[in-house]
C-alpha cells in the first residue's frame, strides 16, 4: 500500500542497499535500549560460568577470561527497532576459544545466554560455533561502556540485536530450544534479520 | 496458492480519523484499525509507511490511549527534525489518509490495575506516553491503586496532556502527579525546577501509601539512565523497574 504524500528521500544508496535487511534503515549513532536499570559490574566481582543445565563447567574470573585468545569481528549489526548500523568493531572471545579452553564439545543444541541483570536470551549452538559469536570486551578498541553491555556482552552479529545479550556472565548449553527473556515477550525465537523475524509469528 | 498458505498478513490499514496538537512538537493521530484489536497499557505499535518504488520506513510508537476507550487508537508523535516517519506524520498526514500498523507489541512495559502497585511512573518528554496509557486504564477502571507520576519535560508549554494529567490529579483518589521544568520555574507547590534526582524521587516515594511495587521509566536514553539510577538510589531494588528507552 503506497502512503500518500511519502517519498523515498531517506533510500540507502543502492551500493549499501545490499547490506541493509528487510525493514531496517541506517543509523550513525548507537542507540542504547534495555529493559531495566544499567547494572554497574565491576570487572573484580565479574566472572563468566559456561553451564550444561544447572551444572556449572567451568568459571572464569576477569583475569582468567581476558588471558583466553582475543579474536576481532568487525560486523554490520541489526536492532530490531529497526536500525542498522555498519562496521561495528568488536574485540573479544569466541566461543569456540571458550569451549576450547574448558576442554569441550558442545554438549547439546541449544544455549541460553545469562547476564547480570538477570536477561536471557535463546541462541542455537550452532549460531555460536564456526568463529560467528564472541564474547565481546571492546568495542573501537576500548572498554564497552556499562549502557552498551559492558563489562562484557555477547556478539551475535548475524542476529538481531537483541540476542547480544548485555551484561552477560554465562552460557547454560539446554536440552531443548528454551525461550529468554523477549522470546517469551512477543519476540520471535530466532530473530533472522534477513528473514525479518521480529516478532512470534512471523515465519 | 493453497489455503493453508494464504495466512493473514500482520499489518494491517489504519485510518487518521482525527488529528489534535498537543504541544508545538507533539501531536495525538486517532488511528481506526481495519482490524480492531485489544491490547494493554504499555504497548507500542509499529508504523509502516511505503513510498511509490517500493522503499518502505517503519518505527515504533507506543499507545497513548486505554484500552477501554474503544477501537480507535491514539498515537502520540513527536516531531524529530532528522526524522523519516514523524515529519510525515506532522507535516503530511491529514484525516482520512491510511497508514499500515502492526501491532499490539510488547509484553514487558505493561501494567493492568490487576498488576497491582503502589506504581511509581517517571516520564521525560514524549516518555509519558506509555504512561499516559496507564494513567488512563487506571482512571478507566476506577482503579484504586496508588500510582505516582514524576513527568519531566523542559518548559509549561511541552507537558503533554497537561489538563488531562491536572484534571485526575485533582479528583484526590490515588492518582498523584509531580511535574519537574528543567527550564522554568516550578508552578504548583509540589512541582520541581530541576532534572530528576534521588531527592526527589524519595520525596515522590513518601507521596505513596508504601514503597512502590513496580516503577516503569520511559524517556531518551540519558533521561532513563539517570532516573532509574535515581530511583536505585532512593532504595527501588532493580528488579522493580522497568524502563523504555528511545533515541541515541
Amino acid at each position: 500500500m503506497v502512503t500518500r504524500g511519502f517519498s523515498s528521500g531517506r533510500k540507502p544508496p543502492t551500493d549499501t542497499d545490499a547490506r541493509i535487511p528487510p525493514g531496517q534503515y541506517l543509523e550513525q549513532g548507537f542507540p542504547v535500549l534495555s529493559a531495566g536499570p544499567t547494572p554497574r559490574v565491576r570487572t573484580d566481582d565479574w566472572s563468566f560460568t559456561l553451564k550444561h543445565g544447572p551444572r556449572p563447567i567451568k568459571k572464569w574470573s576477569w583475569a582468567e577470561f581476558n588471558a583466553l585468545p582475543m579474536s576481532k569481528m568487525t560486523r554490520d549489526i541489526h536492532c530490531v527497532t529497526a536500525w542498522t548500523k555498519f562496521d561495528t568493531a568488536w574485540q573479544g572471545v569466541l566461543v569456540d576459544d571458550i569451549l576450547a579452553d574448558a576442554g569441550i564439545e558442545p554438549p547439546t543444541a541449544f544455549t541460553l545466554a545469562l547476564s547480570y541483570d538477570g536477561y536471557t536470551t535463546n541462541v542455537p549452538t550452532k549460531d555460536l560455533t564456526a568463529g560467528k559469536a564472541m564474547v565481546a570486551l571492546l568495542y573501537e578498541g576500548k572498554p564497552i561502556t556499562a549502557d552498551h553491555g559492558g563489562p562484557a556482552r555477547l556478539l551475535v552479529p548475524h542476529l538481531y540485536f537483541w540476542k547480544s545479550a548485555k551484561w552477560v556472565n554465562g552460557l547454560q548449553f539446554t536440552e531443548r530450544d528454551e525461550p529468554g527473556f523477549w522470546e517469551l515477550r512477543g519476540y520471535h525465537i530466532y530473530g533472522d534479520p534477513w528473514r525479518e523475524q521480529r516478532y512470534t509469528g512471523d515465519p | 496458492m493453497s489455503e493453508t498458505a494464504a495466512t493473514q498478513s500482520p499489518w494491517q490499514t489504519v485510518t487518521i480519523t482525527r488529528i489534535e496538537k498537543r504541544t508545538p512538537r507533539v501531536t495525538s493521530f486517532f488511528l481506526q484499525p481495519s482490524r480492531p484489536f485489544t491490547y494493554r497499557a504499555g504497548q507500542h505499535v509499529d508504523v509502516r509507511l511505503t513510498a511509490p518504488d517500493g522503499y518502505q520506513a517503519r518505527r515504533s510508537y507506543s499507545i497513548a490511549s486505554a484500552p477501554e476507550t474503544g477501537e480507535t487508537i491514539e498515537l502520540a508523535i513527536e516531531k524529530l527534525d532528522d526524522g523519516e516517519v514523524s515529519p510525515f506524520f506532522h507535516e503530511v498526514a491529514a484525516v482520512g489518509d491510511e497508514v499500515e500498523l502492526r501491532g499490539p507489541l510488547g509484553g514487558h512495559f505493561v501494567w493492568s490495575d490487576s498488576d497491582g502497585g503502589p506504581l511509581l511512573l517517571v516520564g521525560g518528554g514524549s516518555g509519558v506516553v506509555p504512561l499516559m496509557a496507564m494513567i488512563r486504564h487506571r482512571a478507566a477502571r476506577k482503579s484504586l491503586v496508588p500510582v505516582a507520576l514524576v513527568f519531566s519535560v523542559r518548559v509549561w508549554d511541552e507537558i503533554i496532556f497537561r489538563d488531562e494529567l491536572i484534571g485526575l490529579n485533582d479528583r484526590q483518589d490515588g492518582f498523584d502527579l509531580v511535574l519537574t521544568l528543567t527550564r522554568e520555574p516550578a508552578r504548583r507547590p509540589q512541582d520541581y525546577a530541576r532534572r530528576v534526582d534521588v531527592h526527589m524521587m524519595v520525596q515522590t516515594m513518601m507521596r505513596l501509601p508504601e514503597p512502590p511495587g513496580l516503577a516503569f521509566v520511559c524517556g531518551s536514553n540519558a533521561f532513563v539512565s539517570a532516573a532509574a539510577q535515581a530511583l536505585i538510589d532512593a532504595g527501588v531494588p532493580a528488579g522493580l523497574i522497568r524502563t523504555e528507552r528511545y533515541g541515541v
